[in-house]
């Protein structure tokens, strides 16, 4: 990196929760071209916190799944603020079925405080349908890329975060558990969310070191933030040279690749 | 979830609650109120309504594997506290001193009247079995040994969900396991899930949906979200049978509720109607008697 980015996790917190961020509406058209935007999971229907469908990347077709954060009220109440029902993630699935069935790579793009917690997401099994993309996407006979652009929430991320190469914006955050929720088990203090932001290691950094992420995305060359045109512009570059060569490898090698990428996460110690 | 698993565990350590002369069980289901003596008598089970209260994993594994012929797998796998977590390293020495374990879950090879089976049984003693690198690490060497040797998995769930003490490497369990049973599934064998309580969380969203059956023991807290969180978003009240194993079983992600005493029986059907037979003249037989 050209660059140290020296803000601490809460700052970064700050930043990515401002009204200022981008979301993937802001990215998509300077990302990608002929986007058409495919609806529904074929149950029970259309989540609006998950975007799904076709496109291209450089004239490449790509599939192309993303949370929604929306940019006013009006947005995020139909994007739920981003937090998806079971339905939103069978609709992600049913998207990267139809990808691995015309050879196209899936890109992901995550952002969410977490999958919703709610009566209608329990009776509609939100465990399973995380658990089965998670299983899915993890023998998915195509490529697999994601890029976290704000907050990593827990499962709600990992439901699309099992893939190739996992790249993380330079200020974007990825949790097992919101630090608001860790400051009340840990102190029983959610006020105390800041402290908890740093002890749970969620920063870009911490993901290239855990063996989480691959890459760290570059928001801008200076101190600027949320630059919409800088942000979109490094995520294409990253996106288009990882696609290809994703896509130019064995698909069985890839995928042996993807088990060994999650398969060696652990620490632990082994005496006999 | 982790919630729920913090006050139960910091409430055991400061022993808030005076110790009674006659330790006695309250139903978290019921209320009823019955001696741990009566209740051990039970098998464990509240005579009122059912409920199915939590087992250690040594309990369990003595009710499930044909007496002997369990063998674990794995046992030293310790936690190392990658992320130096406030209070964790001296949690799991206190909880490994408490409770005689490593951590959270007890994996190995046993018989089921004489089916030969992977066994993983986990136990909410255990920091609310919830699921760190160890768990996680376990379970999947449980799966590929299964794969392996062709062996069907029997796995007993219960979990508080992710260990939030190791972070973001506790969340990559939940890929980990499910990335393993995946390959147990690709080796055509049988995978049979138990969710006892409380199966909930990360561990929910992960490998113990990713059963071929997946059987419920009666009345137990099966879901994804805790319940106090979904009474946060909402602001109202959760009805009693919220989350339970019947109210699972209704809408479609429970195959069974299965009691406790015919556990063992239905198992063994199961794996026989799947062709893991018992070896020949080789059917192992209870000292006690109760096969």
């Amino acid at each position: 990196m050209e660059k140290t980015n020296t803000r601490t996790a809460w700052e970064r917190m700050m930043l990515i929760r401002d009204k200022t961020r981008p979301t993937i509406r802001d990215y998509l058209p300077l990302i990608f071209e002929d986007f058409y935007e495919l609806h529904g999971d074929r149950g029970v229907g259309d989540d609006g916190a998950i975007l799904g469908g076709i496109g291209r990347l450089c004239g490449r077709p790509v599939t192309i799944i993303a949370e929604v954060k929306g940019r006013d009220i009006e947005e995020n109440k139909a994007s739920n603020f981003a937090m998806p029902h079971p339905e939103g993630y069978r609709k992600a699935l049913r998207l990267a079925r139809q990808a691995e069935k015309f050879h196209r790579p899936v890109i992901c793009f995550i952002d969410t405080p977490g999958a919703f917690c709610g009566i209608e997401a329990e009776e509609r099994g939100q465990g399973e349908a995380i658990a089965k993309n998670i299983a899915e996407f993890m023998s998915l006979r195509t490529p697999v890329i994601s890029i976290v652009l704000g907050e990593g929430g827990s499962g709600g991320a990992l439901a699309l975060g099992v893939c190739d190469n996992l790249a993380m914006l330079e200020n974007a955050l990825y949790s097992v558990i919101s630090p608001r929720g860790a400051a009340s088990i840990l102190w029983k203090d959610a006020a105390r969310e800041q402290e908890a932001c740093e002890v749970l290691h969620i920063t870009a950094e911490d993901m290239v070191e855990f063996g989480v992420a691959e890459a760290i995305i570059l928001e801008s060359d200076t101190d600027a933030v949320n630059d919409l045109d800088k942000i979109s512009e490094n995520m294409k570059e990253y996106l288009v040279k990882i696609v290809a060569e994703k896509s130019e490898k064995d698909i069985d090698l890839l995928l042996k690749e993807r088990y060994t990428k999650f398969r060696k996460i652990g620490v632990f110690s082994e005496t006999y | 979830m982790l919630e729920d698993l913090f006050k139960t565990v910091t409430k055991r350590f400061n022993g808030d609650d005076p110790e009674p002369t006659v330790p006695m069980f309250k139903c978290p289901r019921c209320a009823a109120t019955i001696t741990q003596q009566k209740l051990a008598e039970l098998g464990k089970v509240c005579p009122s309504c059912q409920y199915h209260a939590r087992l250690t994993a040594a309990e369990r594994i003595s009710i499930t594997a044909d007496t002997g012929s369990f063998t674990e797998l794995n046992k030293e796998l310790c936690s190392k506290d990658p992320l130096e977590f406030p209070g964790y390293a001296q949690k799991i020495a206190d909880l490994q001193q408490k409770t005689g374990m490593k951590d959270a879950v007890v994996t190995g090879v046993c018989t089921i009247k004489g089916s030969k089976t992977v066994l993983i049984v986990m136990d909410s003693n255990f920091m609310m079995a919830s699921m760190g690198s160890v768990v996680g690490e376990k379970i999947t060497r449980a799966f590929e040994y299964a794969a392996e040797n062709k062996l069907p998995v029997v796995a007993f769930t219960a979990s508080g969900g992710a260990r939030m003490q190791e972070g973001i490497i506790s969340l990559m369990q939940m890929a980990k396991t499910s990335a393993a049973v995946q390959k147990h599934n690709e080796a055509g064998q049988l995978y049979i899930t138990v969710m006892t309580d409380p199966t909930t969380g990360g561990v929910t969203a992960s490998f113990a949906s990713l059963g071929d059956i997946i059987i419920a023991e009666p009345k137990v807290l099966i879901g994804f979200a805790g319940r106090r969180v979904i009474e946060g978003t909402i602001k109202q009240h959760l009805p009693n049978d919220f989350q339970l194993a019947e109210f699972q079983l209704e809408h479609g992600y429970v195959d069974m509720i299965v009691r406790r005493k015919k556990m063992r029986s239905v198992l063994s059907h199961l794996l026989k109607l799947h062709g893991y037979n018992a070896a020949p003249n080789k059917q192992e037989v209870r000292i006690d008697g109760k096969n």
